[in-house]
């Protein structure tokens, strides 16, 4: 029986982190996703894990500690948000280089500068090619949902990466809504002990992690890592599909609300697109055909599975919660319009840039963008084609 | 009582206005609505404005937006009324209620002429009467419910004890002020 | 040693001609002292050269050399690991005895 209850975002990511009881967690708190930390001390300090907790001095720190558990044969995982995922920048690469299958529980805050603690994608998307996979949630049921998931596709054999599970920081990360919880033992079940075939404390096995990898191995290491990240798309759905065999839940690398025969779609990443849902239900009432395509899994990058489910819409509008100062458009703009080329998309595309540092989004904001979307439908895309939305001009 | 039912809560930092709207989700949640209980975040500390929000739905809530059109308002603090635009976009049909000992002719002005009704009650007399210190947020907690009907005064009484007596399991003393506060208000929010 | 592993990721089998599907994941290494086949012994451009009339078997060379090119058995040091000795000269000035000298070339 599933268990209903209701926890804010960090409360639920704990709650997985609990059931799925890791080796190894070191972590040093930031704002918004200190309590996640805190939380699993708690638990270790109950005793209701035996997660051997290492309070480190930084995050540079705390990602280093976790590859070396990680390397030695443990299951690891850390936290971070904002500027602590920027201080584990070196380690992120070498982590994912290494093959290390850890999971970071990262509550999205927008980097510094300004400096704001509000909730933003600049910090995940800075590092969408460190090699790590990305997966994001909507809500507190998707961010839990995602990390119960998350070492069944970073330590599967075809894929051995480290993973990123994100969530909206304050927005989903401290808010508290309903939630489903799967029993523990169906969940440490589902995820397995972790059984590396080769780890530094095999002592049947002498081995070394990270050698100095010279100009003639460099770039075919390089290669077969990213032979892992492709692999992880297959794995992803099937790890989903297991998944909804003890949830009733059901995943893919992204998720389509009445995009079937939509005219006019967003897509977007996170909490806001809930907001969207709301947005569209209106519009469909009033006869508008209004869907949309939100965004789990950003690394791989499902580019042609989405302009595949795209391919019927006439204006297309990908919103970048992050400003990637490439003058034009965000990270998921790119990558998006470059998939839509190569698939010979008709449709009108629009990059929107939205709810930068914490900037609301609400229902109207999504009404009135499709609305744009059916004007640009026919008029085509005037002024620019990248643009803000929720800014004072 | 309506499909979806939005609250604003505003407080000062330290008055327990957040803790009181994760209070009223959690009630809610218990007599099996769908919520969201969420303070407005930033880097506000002790003593300065703060906003929390309330969504208790019968269907799944999907917004992740602040909210703009409450039905009902909470003013934790009087003091706010001249600093806040507290009855922004708050909506005719629904209420605002102010913790104030004043008389509501006196509260009126403050309000930017909103029509709908106005409740207030003394939560610093009731606070001070129940639990002998200034701890506003249960009094403001037990008033709205019932203002806002967002479920029966007696199921909420009954979930709080059952919630606060697995919290206070090892301090009986808090328990008992804690219910005597949230009766008083009861009788005396009008 | 592991013999379940996949002979395919024995460092003998891995070289510069191999392509990227036949490399370790991270080109992580599963086996211990790979480093002896790396001869390091062809960047030497000089070489030391004991004289084991002076030496008086101090050993304090042994640790003294970065590259573990003075081999010991039955607590004698033996003659040069030439195989790995980079001729960084640091034994020579390590010796009390000046039993160690540098000779040009190889």
């Amino acid at each position: 029986m599933a268990i209903k209850e209701r926890m804010s975002g960090n409360e639920a990511v704990a709650f997985a982190i609990k059931q799925v009881n890791p080796d190894v967690m070191p972590a040093f708190p930031i704002t918004p996703s200190t309590e996640l930390p805190q939380f699993v001390s708690n638990y270790v300090a109950n005793g209701k894990i035996d997660t051997e907790f290492i309070p480190v001095e930084s995050e540079h720190s705390s990602m280093s500690a976790a590859m070396g558990a990680s390397a030695a044969g443990a299951r690891a995982l850390t936290a971070t948000s904002s500027c602590g995922l920027a201080l584990m920048w070196e380690m992120l690469y070498v982590a994912a280089s290494s093959r290390l299958p850890i999971a970071l529980a990262l509550v999205n805050r927008g980097l510094t500068g300004p400096l704001n603690i509000n909730c933003e994608h600049s910090d995940s998307m800075g590092a969408r090619d460190s090699g790590w996979l990305q997966v994001y949630a909507e809500n507190n049921q998707e961010a839990y949902d995602n990390f119960i998931m998350a070492y069944r596709v970073a330590e599967h054999k075809d894929v051995r990466l480290p993973i990123m599970t994100c969530m909206d920081g304050f927005i989903t990360s401290h808010a508290v809504e309903n939630i489903t919880l799967i029993e523990d033992d169906l969940v440490k079940k589902f995820v397995g002990e972790y059984e590396p075939e080769h780890y530094l404390l095999n002592e049947e096995e002498p081995m070394a992690v990270g050698p100095y990898a010279v100009s003639n191995y460099c770039m075919e290491a390089k290669r077969a890592q990213a032979q892992g990240m492709m692999n992880a798309k297959q794995v992803f759905l099937d790890v989903a599909k297991e998944f909804e065999q003890i949830s009733g839940r059901k995943y893919g690398l992204f998720e389509e609300y009445k995009l079937d025969d939509a005219e006019y779609a967003v897509v977007g990443i996170g909490s806001a697109m809930g907001t969207a849902k709301d947005a569209i239900d209106a519009l469909r009432a009033k006869g508008i055909k209004a869907g949309l395509l939100k965004v789990r899994v950003f690394r791989p990058f499902p580019g042609e599975e989405m302009a595949a489910a795209l391919a019927g819409c006439k204006a297309i509008a990908i919103m970048d919660r992050c400003e990637s100062y490439s003058g034009n458009g965000g990270p998921l703009g790119a990558e998006l319009t470059s998939a839509l080329y190569r698939a010979k998309s008709k449709a009108e595309i629009i990059n929107v840039v939205y709810g930068l540092s914490g900037r609301d989004v609400k229902v109207e904001d999504f009404e009135n963008l499709y609305g744009e979307l059916a004007d640009i439908a026919v008029n085509g895309v005037k002024d620019t084609q990248y643009r803000y939305l929720g800014l004072r001009e | 009582m309506r499909e979806l039912i939005e609250i604003r809560w505003h407080g000062r930092g330290g008055q327990g206005a957040k803790t009181a709207a994760l209070l009223l989700a959690d009630v809610a949640f218990n007599i099996g609505k769908h919520v969201q209980g969420f303070p407005e975040y930033g880097p506000e500390r002790m003593g300065a404005p703060i906003t929390a929000y309330n969504r208790i739905s019968d269907n799944e809530i999907r917004v992740h937006s602040n909210i703009y059109d409450p039905d009902f308002v909470v003013v934790v603090d009087e003091t706010l009324l001249e600093i806040v635009d507290v009855t922004n976009g708050l909506k005719e049909d629904g209420a605002i209620l102010v913790n104030t000992s004043k008389p509501k002719e006196e509260i009126i002005p403050h309000l930017k002429g909103y029509k709908g009704k106005l409740y207030t009650i003394d939560a610093r007399k009731v606070s001070m009467e129940a639990l002998g210190k200034y701890f506003p947020n249960m009094p403001m907690l037990a008033a709205i419910v019932k203002i806002s009907e967002v479920m029966d005064t007696d199921r909420f009484m009954d979930e709080m004890e059952a919630s606060l007596k697995h919290k206070f399991a090892k301090k009986p003393e808090v328990l008992e002020g804690n219910m005597k506060a949230l009766w008083m208000a009861l009788e005396e929010v009008k | 040693m592991d013999n379940t592993m996949n002979s395919k990721y024995k460092t003998e089998n891995i070289n510069e001609s191999i392509s990227w599907k036949d490399l370790t994941p991270g080109l992580q290494i599963y086996e211990a002292g790979t480093s002896k086949q790396f001869m390091t012994g062809e960047w030497r451009v000089n070489t030391p050269v004991i004289d084991f009339e002076k030496c008086k078997q101090c050993l304090l060379c042994v640790p003294y050399c970065p590259d573990s090119s003075i081999p010991v058995e039955d607590g004698k040091r033996l003659d040069f690991d030439y195989d790995h000795c980079k001729g960084c000269g640091i034994c020579v000035k390590a010796c009390p005895f000046g039993a160690i000298s540098m000779k040009e070339g190889k």
